[in-house]
């Protein structure tokens, strides 16, 4: 008898979320979401920067690299942004393609030059960094050149968006090129173990635990979750901007149509 | 705090981090603004959406 009614409560449970689900894919309930969520997540994100920044600016320098280091507080979270933002567009992409998700291809678009910034803050705080610890700014080693594909990758895609005008037939190419373009991912992961690279192998996230010192470690995760709230809180606007644009298209059309009648 | 022999490239980084993020952030405010300013532009001009609510309604 408990079973039975457990199943019922499953299946209502299910049924609840899957009809919220479907509420969220409504763009008009979804602009309602981000009014009501978006001035929260901003403001967490500046109290999490606020104290990441304060933690990076009082850590301890590195007994090799002296204060250097502190690079790496901005450094890593813009290099797992830069994947984890192109993670993001592969999800929407699969939404685009599978589901035909009325939101999917409005993230994937309006997430690509968040993740283009990303990258190229990556890219240039570690050109930065490597300047005083390797003597050089850039080498064409594995990590490094991996990246870049993907920073252009980004651009490719921003370009891809632009050239088509009507968003729906321009999400579908977009979204086939981003789960391409998704390959690239383990390969900028791994590149630093299958390949002998200039940059250093992984030591946050690693087999056996992190490699670095507590006082490096809290304030590079602290730094890690408030970039990519931030993240979170721009794509959330972005997305609401790209579903206003729409809106603003299809109304010119309804009056450009009204006024040739 | 004593930023030692390479400050300057530890305050470029952090200098060039916070203008690209001011850029992006100013950015999607702006844009914002302008949808929403083209929506109110439509409304007031007498489109409404197919569904009868208003261009400007964001729920």
């Amino acid at each position: 008898m408990s079973i039975a009614r457990n199943a019922v409560h499953d299946y209502q449970d299910a049924r609840t979320l899957t009809m919220s689900l479907i509420d969220l894919a409504n763009p008009t309930k979804f602009l309602a979401l981000t009014a009501r969520v978006l001035p929260w997540l901003a403001a967490i994100t500046a109290i999490l920067l606020a104290i990441g920044l304060y933690q990076s600016a009082t850590a301890p320098d590195d007994y090799q690299q002296g204060a250097t280091v502190k690079i790496m507080f901005i450094h890593v979270p813009n290099a797992w942004l830069s994947m984890f933002v192109w993670g993001v567009m592969s999800a929407a992409s699969l939404g685009t393609l599978v589901w035909r998700h009325p939101l999917a291809d409005v993230a994937a678009k309006s997430a690509a030059p968040i993740g283009a910034a990303f990258t190229f803050l990556a890219l240039v705080t570690g050109s930065l960094w490597g300047r005083p610890m390797w003597g050089t700014y850039w080498e064409w080693d594995a990590r490094l050149t991996s990246v870049l594909i993907l920073f252009l990758m980004y651009l490719g895609l921003m370009a891809l968006w632009r050239a088509v005008e009507d968003p729906s037939r321009a999400a579908r190419a977009a979204a086939v090129l981003t789960l391409v373009g998704a390959i690239n991912l383990p390969i900028i992961k791994f590149s630093v173990d299958w390949w002998n690279t200039l940059h250093q192998p992984a030591s946050v996230l690693r087999i056996g635990g992190s490699t670095l010192d507590r006082a490096f470690l809290i304030p590079l995760l602290v730094m890690a979750v408030a970039f990519t709230l931030l993240f979170l809180t721009l794509h959330l606007a972005a997305m609401r901007n790209e579903i206003l644009r729409r809106r603003v298209r299809s109304l010119q059309m309804l009056q450009a149509n009204s006024r040739a009648a | 705090m004593s930023l030692g022999p390479y400050a300057s490239f530890i305050i470029s980084s952090y200098a060039l981090v916070a203008i690209v993020l001011a850029v992006l952030i100013g950015w999607v405010a702006i844009d914002y603004r302008s949808q929403t300013r083209r929506l109110r532009e439509l409304d007031e001009s007498g489109v409404t959406r197919r569904s009868g609510r208003s261009a400007t309604e964001l729920s």
